[in-house]
């Protein structure tokens, strides 16, 4: 094949930052994600895929909120508990962003020790993100309960404008549903790692390929981008 | 080889790097929360909350998901077309307003 340039020779020779980097990855005929790996390539496409969904869904949001007549019902009054006598405005939202912001905290370290191939914090930490996770929705399935006892529904709402509940059941249901198949993905990559499947290149159940550390890396990437959704609906949602 | 041998082993960094963008995470939330606790409203409501929300998930995504590391090539395949969703939210913006605009219009004069 005359036309055939050797690999590693074009990979040395390509500029490693900026926009020159970008065009030569781009065209270089070969793969265009050099430095990522299919697998973490994939998931960044489909973390795309999904923004988009929470976009519209939030644009929808936006336009429903803008263009209604009736007066929206304040987040901080409606998401408000009483602790110990005080009336503390929007708290239970606060719990849970904390909540979520350290599940992603203890998700960057487990990503961290999986690359040092320490198998048990890794599976430890997952496992407590996890947790962390299964609070998250325990706690959002106590706040649904409350706003459904209080006669919110997806059709009417008694507080006020009822495309507050469509809304309101439509991205946090979808972000919940996000953050459950989240937990599961959590727990069946921590019993990998557990087991120390890419410690001895087990193979895969379904896929019957070797995993390796870097599955951890991509479960976080998913994980952060789930928090990462939580952080505009909690600015855009709770506190607009 | 550097790189591919880079993107072989994987994301390294230290775990206090980690550590501080955590702290910081929390910082902002708190910073977030204080905004509604102390019922902070208008322009400077609206400017606090977005400069929270996007330092936030500026530290989310260039941290913690590694995008700081990447090559360009995947940095702007991926960061560019969500540009697209904030034109579609300035196309609302108006199709809102025009909305709201007939709603009190044709219907206002009626009450409920």
């Amino acid at each position: 094949m005359p036309d055939s340039t050797p690999t590693h020779a074009q990979a040395a020779m390509a500029p490693q930052a900026g926009w020159q980097s970008l065009v030569a990855d781009w065209s270089s005929d070969q793969r265009a994600f050099k430095s990522a790996s299919w697998g973490k390539a994939m998931m960044w496409i489909f973390l795309l895929s999904d923004t988009f969904i929470f976009g519209c869904f939030l644009l929808a949001y936006m336009t429903v909120r803008m263009s209604t007549t009736v007066p929206w019902p304040n987040p901080s009054e409606v998401f408000a508990l009483e602790i110990a006598g005080t009336n503390l405005p929007l708290i239970l939202i606060a719990i849970m962003t904390f909540v979520l912001i350290s599940s992603s905290g203890t998700m960057a370290m487990a990503v961290n020790y999986g690359y040092r191939r320490d198998r048990v914090k890794t599976a430890v930490l997952m496992l407590v993100t996890a947790a962390f996770g299964a609070t998250f929705v325990g706690m959002q399935a106590f706040e649904w309960s409350k706003l459904i006892h209080e006669g919110v529904r997806p059709w009417e709402n008694p507080l006020g404008a009822p495309q507050f509940g469509a809304a309101f059941f439509m991205i946090t249901g979808f972000h919940g549903t996000h953050v459950t198949i989240g937990v599961i993905f959590l727990l069946i990559i921590a019993r990998k790692v557990w087991r120390g499947d890419f410690d001895q290149e087990r193979r895969g159940f379904f896929t019957s390929r070797k995993g390796r550390y870097e599955v951890v890396e991509i479960m976080g990437l998913y994980w952060h981008f789930v928090d990462l959704v939580w952080v505009f609906i909690f600015a855009l949602f709770y506190l607009w | 080889m550097a790189l591919a041998t880079a993107a072989h082993e994987g994301q390294q960094h230290p775990v206090k790097l980690y550590l501080v963008v955590w702290g910081w995470l929390f910082v902002l939330s708190a910073f977030s929360y204080m905004v509604d606790y102390f019922q902070l409203q208008g322009i400077l409501r609206w400017s606090l909350i977005l400069l929270f929300m996007m330092l936030k998930a500026g530290l989310i995504v260039a941290v913690f998901m590694h995008m700081a590391w990447e090559r360009v090539a995947l940095s702007y395949a991926i960061l560019i077309p969500p540009v697209l969703v904030l034109i579609f939210a300035g196309i609302m913006v108006f199709e809102a307003d025009y909305t709201l605009f007939t709603r009190e219009h044709f219907f206002h004069a009626e009450p409920g």
